[in-house]
């Protein structure tokens, strides 16, 4: 086994470990805190916490994967050529909006709770997957397009068989980007009472409590970094199969 | 049997095709042959409407190409170009069995006909079919090509450079094989290329393009020995001309009796290669020897001196 892999698979252990049994961690935290304080934040569930963060990301990052991707084979087809100007420009204003901006102006509509959360999430999203897949849609090689029509593929079966595969490296690019950026960004909205990892930083902040400051960002960190890796793999494994000509 | 009437395609402010006419019967090799620019290209994607003519029309067997949907007219037209154009992304045996695929034919018909098409064209079945095409040479991706494009069966090949990418000795080796597999199939093949080498070696006829227009449609004897415009005597480069003429006579066409010493030479092989030996070994006369080694007869420096020549 690559010394690559026994790493990852000891720090997801250790993270398990410790999401299941933080109690157990808490001489690693303790040195952190002062005055007594606790070292493992309690209020909820360190697990409960993990889940739900990454519960938001996933979801956040499904829609924007959807309507990112829908948009980007809808600008690239003849009849939606149109389109392209204002999708990027949906895309891109989605991207400069700070998610702070986001989650203020979106609690007033949706209220608090995780709903401003996934919106901010998902517009904040949407930019690298759709580059991504206009990139991808846009860049396949001219004499496979040119053997794709010319062998009789009818226009779906084209974006289908051919298209669609061979985007599909550079689609799972913009996802990991998205995914990644999302894990950091999702624990802002705990200030508007979403259910994040955040909790633990905030409550931390508030009480000046260093030790949960530090397990909270600490599984941000290692989340990040593992579903950023786990999605470069298999990211690698098909475009190698779309391969070099 | 396709007929192409006056077919004209102008793009932008150029016209790259401009009015041909011409007919191409079943089973028969055309090359279209000219330089880049010339329309060859555009005339020959418009067969099967990648490109869509501005006016005129094609008719396959009789009927207009114009009549349903352009991508089922492709189906029952191979085409094969110059780079394959494989997907990468697909096995050797998926990409020869797109168009069956597409036609919606069962697996196990599918299957038979890929092992049918590979051994065809020497590509063995257990190790290549399952291989991906960045793991082949340039050779073997221009076989699966040819192979994918004649998966179903098509009554006609439309060839785009097909041979563009190959080196010489390779690409020698595929013209050979793509004239034996026509012969097997009885293929309509319209082929197209700069090389008037090629076209000469593989055309039963040639049609001379420039600049959008059609300048001569013959047979490859017609054209060396009666170019119609003094473009297309440059194509042939006129030094050549004698040898051109001598490379598509087959020796067994010009056979005399008498004995000839030395090695014989096979009936199969042209004039040309026989004035090589010839000129190569100092004979006089070559024995010619047919398909079980038997031989047949003789060809001499004088007959060979004589078909080089313009009207032999």
């Amino acid at each position: 086994m690559k010394p690559g892999t026994v790493v990852r698979i000891v720090v997801l252990v250790l993270l398990v470990a410790f999401l299941v049994t933080p109690q157990s961690f808490a001489f690693v935290f303790a040195p952190l805190t002062h005055d007594g304080q606790p070292a493992i934040y309690t209020q909820n569930s360190l697990l409960n916490l993990t889940l739900s963060h990454i519960g938001l990301v996933v979801a956040a990052t499904l829609v924007a994967t959807l309507v990112a991707v829908g948009l980007a084979i809808l600008v690239t087809r003849p009849s939606g050529a149109e389109f392209l100007p204002l999708s990027r420009m949906i895309a891109n204003t989605g991207q400069t909006f700070p998610p702070v901006a986001v989650l203020a102006l979106a609690v007033p509509i949706l209220g608090f709770g995780s709903g401003p959360t996934l919106v901010a999430l998902f517009l904040y999203g949407l930019l690298p997957i759709f580059e991504n897949a206009l990139t991808g849609l846009t860049t396949i090689a001219p004499d496979i397009e040119d053997s794709a029509r010319g062998t009789g593929m009818s226009e779906t079966q084209r974006l289908w068989q051919v298209e669609l595969p061979l985007a599909l490296p550079l689609i799972l690019a913009g996802i990991r980007l998205s995914v990644t950026i999302s894990i950091g960004t999702a624990t802002i909205g705990s200030t508007v009472a979403a259910s994040t990892l955040g909790e633990a930083i905030i409550a931390g902040l508030i009480n000046s409590n260093l030790a949960f400051v530090a397990q909270g960002g600490l599984v941000v960190g290692v989340l990040a970094i593992l579903s950023y890796d786990g999605l470069r793999a298999l990211e690698r494994r098909f475009a190698r199969r779309v391969g070099a000509r | 049997m396709i007929e192409i009437e006056h077919l004209s395609k102008t793009f932008a402010a150029e016209t790259a095709v401009n009015d041909v006419s011409l007919s191409i019967g079943d089973g028969e090799i055309v090359v279209i042959v000219g330089t880049s620019g010339s329309g060859k290209t555009t005339l020959l994607r418009m067969i099967n409407r990648l490109i869509e003519p501005d006016s005129g029309r094609v008719l396959l067997d009789g009927r207009d190409t114009r009549d349903g949907p352009a991508y089922l007219l492709r189906r029952q037209i191979g085409y094969a170009i110059q780079g394959h154009g494989l997907f990468p992304h697909r096995t050797v045996g998926e990409n020869i069995g797109t168009v069956p695929k597409l036609l919606g034919w069962e697996k196990a018909r599918t299957a038979a006909r890929v092992e049918e098409l590979m051994a065809l064209f020497q590509l063995d079945v257990a190790t290549y079919r399952d291989r991906l095409p960045a793991e082949l040479s340039g050779g073997q991706q221009q076989r699966v090509g040819v192979a994918r494009a004649l998966a179903a069966s098509p009554k006609v090949l439309l060839m785009d450079e097909p041979f563009g990418a190959l080196d010489p000795i390779i690409r020698a080796k595929a013209q050979a094989d793509l004239r034996a597999i026509q012969r097997r199939l009885k293929t309509t093949i319209v082929l197209v290329t700069h090389d008037m080498n090629e076209a000469i070696a593989l055309g039963d006829r040639i049609a001379v393009m420039d600049q959008g227009h059609l300048l001569q449609y013959a047979t490859p004897d017609e054209i060396v020995v009666r170019p119609a415009t003094a473009f297309v005597g440059e194509l042939l480069g006129s030094g050549e001309r004698p040898f051109r003429l001598l490379s598509f006579r087959p020796v067994r066409r010009f056979l005399e009796t008498g004995a000839a010493s030395g090695p014989p030479i096979p009936d199969s092989a042209t004039l040309r290669d026989a004035l090589e030996e010839a000129l190569w070994s100092g004979r006089d006369a070559l024995p010619v020897a047919d398909a079980s080694g038997t031989v047949v007869g003789r060809i001499s420096m004088a007959t060979l001196v004589k078909q080089a020549a313009r009207h032999g």
